[in-house]
């Protein structure tokens, strides 16, 4: 049976402000001291009037500039109707008809396959609900209720269903979690729940019989990891398909609803939820309490200045430099700040493949073995561009240079802070200046071949191996020598 | 469903209220008469009128994202039928699993 897999996401993402988006309690994670941080507005207490946190307004409307979203002129607020203990006003408020963003779209790319944009239909700002626990015991014993959250900011972003596979799935939150952390709009810490996500699947069927047909939507709830998201819908396209040559339901049928099925990663399987409570029962109304946003040209040339280069311009932008594919991805990545670092190193030494394996290797390593980020490296990008240009000027050798990267390193963890100006003393004090010095190297070969008068004989017999030793001499007396040079010259010698 | 189309029990069961033969009967009849009443709006010609967002002409009114001190959590908590002094405490939500 011939089949496409279809998926749409809806990312909720919590931005990063000081309080919260109807009122001043503080936006902070903090299960440690649950309902310290609420007040008569987030409590929906009666008579109490939520008014519009700007940051949140403002991060929400760059973050859909960068998904090339267009920015409606006007937007306004909905009353979204459920009951759940976690929702102390029996509405969240939410954004219905005239959400205040649309039509935007993000590149993900599997491994090495063709980078594919993904449509985002739309994405508008919430109040994120408290957090319910459930009694774990068994014995039914009350669920406990935090309000900490409630009111947190929420931007939910909604994709087409452009997703083909699993795996673009997983790239394309993948993505958008990079998008995020380079804006700086959220912490996008997916443990804490600054990131979830849900996936609608479903399948085309091509059947035997020629007919297209598609199976029931569900959409699966809080997938909060990449591998997750992944991991979920794989299963879910198996049980989708194995359902459908069981029964032939399809999408239209009768009594066919969208479904609501849970993620168990323990177990590496879907379940399935409560019905969901069809959109119209949600009896959304425009919120009384909240005045309508109008936003100027002028604002949105503002914000349009903090909209920063998107990672995947910014990869296709490193390769046009002459990086491969492979190291503008490992370098993007890493996130904004280390992508920042190598240009600035790239731009000083004029050298972009050189920067590149260093950023990549050295530092990347360096970094991983310290468990440190690129803003606790103890290289400024100033003093590894002093490092790398000597290399590129052809005052030291690549090898020099790594083993001044080290005693830079090691100085640091001494509590030396590594200087561009040390860099001239350590390659003065460990005589490692490339020798362009015929004399010099000269008299450090004669003197190294007069220590090796068996090396001497076993070359004149025919072992041509043995004039390493004879290097490894010369090579500890003028580190900056080129190795190469240095065999040349004693092979010249000893045949002359 | 009342002939004025209100399906009394799906709101109620929307609203978690559970209503007696009776009770559905006379809030069908009220509420009826409710709608009645706002349709007289449908007489009203409106082809040339924008729709509203808010009966306010006001727009922007935002605030500034500063702190503002929270309530004590015994504060917080007072007006709840049910708590252990930290949490709200509600009957078991069975909802993953029904
Ligand atoms: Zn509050």
């Amino acid at each position: 049976m011939q089949y496409e897999v279809v998926v749409g996401l809806e990312v909720h993402v919590q931005l990063l402000t000081k309080s919260k988006i109807f009122c001043g309690c503080a936006n902070k994670f903090n299960p440690d001291n649950p309902n310290t941080q609420t007040c008569p507005v987030c409590l929906g207490l009666p008579g109490s009037l939520p008014v519009l946190n700007a940051e949140a307004f403002r991060l929400s409307c760059i973050t859909a500039m960068a998904l090339n979203c267009e920015i409606a002129r006007f937007t306004k607020w909905d009353r979204k109707q459920y009951y759940y203990p976690d929702l102390p006003k029996g509405y969240q408020i939410s954004q219905y008809d005239l959400p205040f963003s649309e039509h935007g779209w993000i590149e993900a790319q599997v491994e090495d396959g063709p980078v594919r944009k993904i449509r985002i239909l739309r994405a508008h700002l919430e109040e994120d609900a408290g957090k319910n626990i459930h009694d774990e015991s068994g014995r039914g014993g009350d669920s406990k209720v935090d309000l900490n959250r409630a009111g947190t900011p929420l931007l939910e972003i909604v994709s087409q269903p452009d997703i083909r596979s699993a795996a673009e799935a997983k790239a394309c939150l993948e993505e958008l979690h990079l998008l995020l952390t380079f804006l700086g709009v959220s912490d996008c810490n997916m443990q804490e729940g600054s990131l979830r996500c849900d996936a609608n699947v479903n399948l085309h069927i091509q059947t035997e019989s020629g007919d297209k047909v598609a199976t029931p939507i569900v959409e699966i709830k809080n997938l909060n990891t990449f591998r997750g998201v992944e991991a979920a819908i794989e299963v879910e396209v198996k049980r989708q398909l194995e359902e459908f040559k069981k029964t032939g339901r399809k999408l239209g049928d009768p009594g066919v609803e969208k479904e609501t099925r849970g993620w168990d990663a323990e177990r590496n399987t879907t379940f399935a939820q409560r019905g969901k409570e069809e959109a119209a029962d949600y009896r959304y109304f425009p919120d009384p309490d909240l005045v309508p946003v109008v936003v100027s040209e002028e604002q949105l040339t503002e914000w349009r200045t903090f909209v920063c280069e998107s990672p995947s311009r910014r990869r296709r932008r490193f390769q046009e430099a002459g990086l491969s594919a492979y190291d503008a991805e490992v370098i993007v990545n890493q996130g904004r700040e280390f992508a920042d670092y190598y240009e600035r190193v790239a731009d000083a030494i004029g050298d972009a493949k050189q920067a590149a394996n260093w950023a990549t290797q050295d530092v990347l390593r360096t970094l991983n073995d310290k468990q440190q980020t690129i803003d606790d490296f103890a290289l400024s990008s100033d003093v590894l561009a002093a490092l790398l240009k000597r290399i590129v000027d052809g005052d030291i050798t690549v090898k020099s240079g790594r083993e001044l990267f080290a005693a830079l390193i090691e100085e640091a963890d001494d509590g030396q802070a590594a200087a561009a100006s040390r860099i001239d003393e350590l390659i003065e004090e460990r005589g490692l200046k490339v020798v362009n010095d015929t004399g010099a190297l000269d008299a450090a070969i004669d003197a190294a071949l007069a220590e090796s008068p068996q090396a001497v004989e076993d070359f004149r017999n025919g072992k041509q191996q043995a004039v390493g030793a004879v290097i490894g001499k010369v090579m500890k007396s003028l580190k900056g020598a080129d190795p190469k040079q240095v065999r040349e010259r004693i092979i010249e010698k000893l045949s002359g | 469903m009342s002939e004025q189309g209100i399906n009394v029990q799906k709101v109620a069961k929307l609203a978690r209220l559970q209503l007696t033969q009776d009770e559905a009967a006379r809030y069908a009849d009220q509420l009826g008469n409710v709608l009645k009443y706002v349709d007289m709006l449908g007489q009203v010609e409106t082809s040339n009128v924008e729709p509203l967002a808010h009966p306010h002409e006001v727009t922007n009114v935002l605030r500034d994202d500063e702190r503002k001190e929270s309530l004590p959590r015994d504060a917080a908590l007072s007006n709840a039928p049910k708590t252990d002094g930290k949490y709200f405490l509600v009957p078991p939500i069975l909802d993953t699993d029904a």
